[in-house]
């Protein structure tokens, strides 16, 4: 891969990301996807800047807002939109919807939509893989609204305490649904408490998918060499409502100025910006960009003309029978 | 301290024992872990020897973290391991019910049956010298209400055995409850270490004039009531425990109460939407008109369980609340019970755990 090309695919995943959740938008309100968006929009940066240095033989673990790394590590347009529409074809049989995505085949073992709830089960694989020496090195996902909970602090001690190879990410986004941090947190940072513990603390407020994938990189080695974990603290800002597709900021609990600060430094503009200086002309990216549109809009239309599941699919997956 | 090797006559917590490390022996994907499962005391003896023949990968203790641990199971077994989870007490699963209700047992349903998850989490139930209302819930119609779990409560050591082999090798999350009183029991285990197959019910006694299903303990109270009963009525009792409580095998309780026109359910539970329920209606539903008598219900007094002696005796149904509702579904006269011996804790159990 020369060294555009590495560029370039950064920036390709996050269009990808963009690209579907535009059409979400797009389509949600025609109400055939029934299933509680909760969008992605505005984390993209993160997400691929850490899958990209964490690499394909690793394992992730997202929460319900994960659009964005079920199509980072997947790339399934397919198996998405048909999952978004019911569809018998969607990545878990229209079981899950958009709340609970998987892909084990690409690393992606599980989201889930109670707060913090993958973050144990994240811990628990990291010991599997180390009793199982696969080498493979799991990323954990979740929202600053995670660190609220028991079960964070429970798992971080674990994991800390038996020396796993994980890599925590939290994405603070400011907000917890709609309770911005000052609100809940009797402490005054994260990081500083987490730095108790025995593990190694990288944060940074870019929205720079470079710059957060080099330090996700220096998290990887770091897991790699000194055998224990890594807490990645990274801020962002949710663009969008908690759950649903619109904006919010007639409701009174954040500013359009705070998203407008935000959107300047935007992880697609910023990364489009770097191609332009990189020699790649507007119309070359605008290329990738609609190709990327229209392979979506493809996925669209397939998962609106395939069938529902069977009435019998209800019964089946309960349990694993054999 | 050593894990038992293959033993014929054996202790519930020894039979519990020897098919955890037999298990730990043939799959070396079996691991063990839980609050104080590799301390001193080793669960009640349940898990001597397994650190000193496995070592610490395979056995080891954890902090005080019951969410994360279950979550820790989940994580390890869908990446291809058998963990079992210890917890000493019942109650202190709760801690853990996200993790079992949201997580573990949608687990395989909600990955479209991409994942599976070869999980044991052991539990025991308290009773006796003051456990009181957090040391001695049972709580399996409450995970037997939840589809995705399976839950066993084996009474026998023979059955504790062969279920623990069959809850190891399973391939979904299984709640294997044990009660503290069996542990003391001494039966048969049979030489080998075969499985018994989840999902099946078992005749203690046979008898053709009344049913009593029990579960976990109540089995023992059970098993003396119709001793007595025989001895002191010429009553023939059939008991029969379900042994595990999902799936409910009913086919053998339809087919004794279709014989014996009466049935009363000791459940070792609170009685209100619990499993007496469900095998109260399952047999109405199939043995309607059959029956001679109106199903009887036994349990816990729906009250928290109280602490002192005197109070735990009118909160707990024994072999005598057996006897007397059998004398009264068959319209018997009170037979003198003064001068029988009946199960007392105290001569097994000093406590102070």
């Amino acid at each position: 891969m020369t060294n555009l090309n590495f560029h370039l695919e950064l920036y390709k995943k996050m269009c990808l990301i963009r690209k579907a959740e535009e059409a979400i938008i797009k389509n949600y309100p025609s109400d055939e996807m029934k299933t509680p968006m909760h969008m992605s929009m505005g984390e993209e940066a993160i997400v691929v800047g850490v899958c990209q240095s964490l690499g394909p033989k690793s394992q992730t673990f997202g929460t319900y807002r994960s659009h964005a790394l079920y199509l980072a590590t997947s790339q399934d347009t397919d198996g998405f939109f048909a999952e978004m529409y019911g569809k018998k074809t969607g990545v878990v049989k229209g079981k899950g919807g958009s709340m609970h995505l998987s892909y084990p085949e690409k690393g992606l073992m599980a989201t889930s939509a109670v707060v913090a709830s993958t973050i144990p089960a994240a811990v628990g694989s990291a010991y599997a893989n180390k009793y199982l020496k696969n080498g493979k090195i799991v990323g954990i996902f979740f929202g600053d609204g995670a660190v609220d909970e028991g079960v964070f602090w429970e798992s971080l001690n674990i994991a800390c305490l038996m020396k796993l190879p994980i890599i925590f990410i939290c994405e603070d986004n400011g907000y917890a649904v709609h309770t911005e941090t000052v609100k809940r947190h009797g402490y005054k940072s994260i990081v500083d408490i987490i730095k108790n513990f025995d593990c190694q603390v990288f944060s940074s407020e870019s929205t720079d998918v470079e710059k957060i994938y080099k330090i996700s990189a220096k998290a990887v080695n770091f897991v790699k060499k000194e055998k224990k974990p890594v807490f990645l603290y990274f801020k962002y800002y949710r663009y969008l409502e908690h759950v649903g597709v619109n904006w919010d900021f007639d409701k009174g609990y954040r500013s359009e100025t705070e998203f407008k600060k935000w959107f300047k430094k935007d992880p697609l503009k910023l990364q489009k910006k770097r191609l332009l200086r990189l020699g790649l002309s507007k119309t070359q990216i605008e290329k990738v960009e609609s190709a990327i549109a229209n392979k979506i809009e493809e996925c669209i239309q397939k998962a609106k003309k395939t069938p529902f599941p069977k009435n019998t699919e209800v019964y089946r997956d309960v349990f694993y029978e054999g | 301290m050593k894990a038992s090797k293959t033993i014929k006559q054996a202790s519930y917590r020894d039979a519990i024992n020897s098919a955890i490390a037999a298990e730990m022996r043939r799959d070396p994907s079996v691991f063990i872990y839980g609050i104080d499962v590799a301390d001193h005391k080793r669960i009640y003896g349940t898990t001597v020897g397994l650190l000193e023949e496995f070592g610490e990968k395979r056995c080891f203790s954890t902090p005080l973290s019951e969410e994360a641990l279950a979550g820790f199971g989940l994580g390890a077994a869908i990446n291809g391991l058998r963990p079992i989870n210890v917890h000493i007490r019942v109650d202190f699963l709760l801690l853990a019910m996200n993790q079992i209700v949201n997580m573990i047992s949608s687990f395989h349903y909600g990955s479209g049956g991409k994942f599976n998850v070869p999980l044991v989490i052991r539990a025991i139930i308290g009773k006796g010298w003051g456990q009181s209302y957090q040391h001695s819930k049972s709580l399996h119609s409450f995970f037997a209400h939840i589809p995705g779990l399976k839950v066993i409560m084996p009474t026998t050591p023979r059955d504790a055995k062969g279920l623990m082999i069959s809850a190891i090798r399973d391939n979904n999350p299984v709640i294997f409850l044990e009660h503290r009183f069996l542990y003391d029991v001494v039966d048969d285990v049979g030489g080998d270490n075969d499985p018994i197959e989840i999902g099946k019910s078992k005749k203690l006694t046979t008898g053709s004039d009344l049913t009593i299903v029990a579960t976990s303990w109540m089995n023992v109270e059970a098993k003396e009531a119709a001793d007595i009963l025989k001895r002191k009525h010429g009553v023939k009792v059939e008991v029969i425990d379900p042994r595990t409580i999902y799936p409910f095998d009913d086919q053998l309780v339809i087919d004794s109460v279709k014989k014996t026109k009466h049935l009363i359910i000791a459940d070792y539970d609170w009685l209100n939407c619990g499993f007496s329920a469900e095998v109260a209606t399952r047999v109405y539903e199939q043995c309607y008109g059959l029956l001679k008598s109106p199903i009887t219900r036994i349990g816990f007094a729906h009250t928290p369980c109280p602490c002192t002696r005197a109070l735990e005796d009118v909160f707990y149904a024994n072999a005598q609340t057996i006897i007397r509702e059998v004398e009264k579904k068959l319209g018997l006269k009170t037979a003198d019970l003064s001068s029988e011996s009946f199960y007392t804790y105290e001569n097994k159990f000093k406590g102070p755990f």
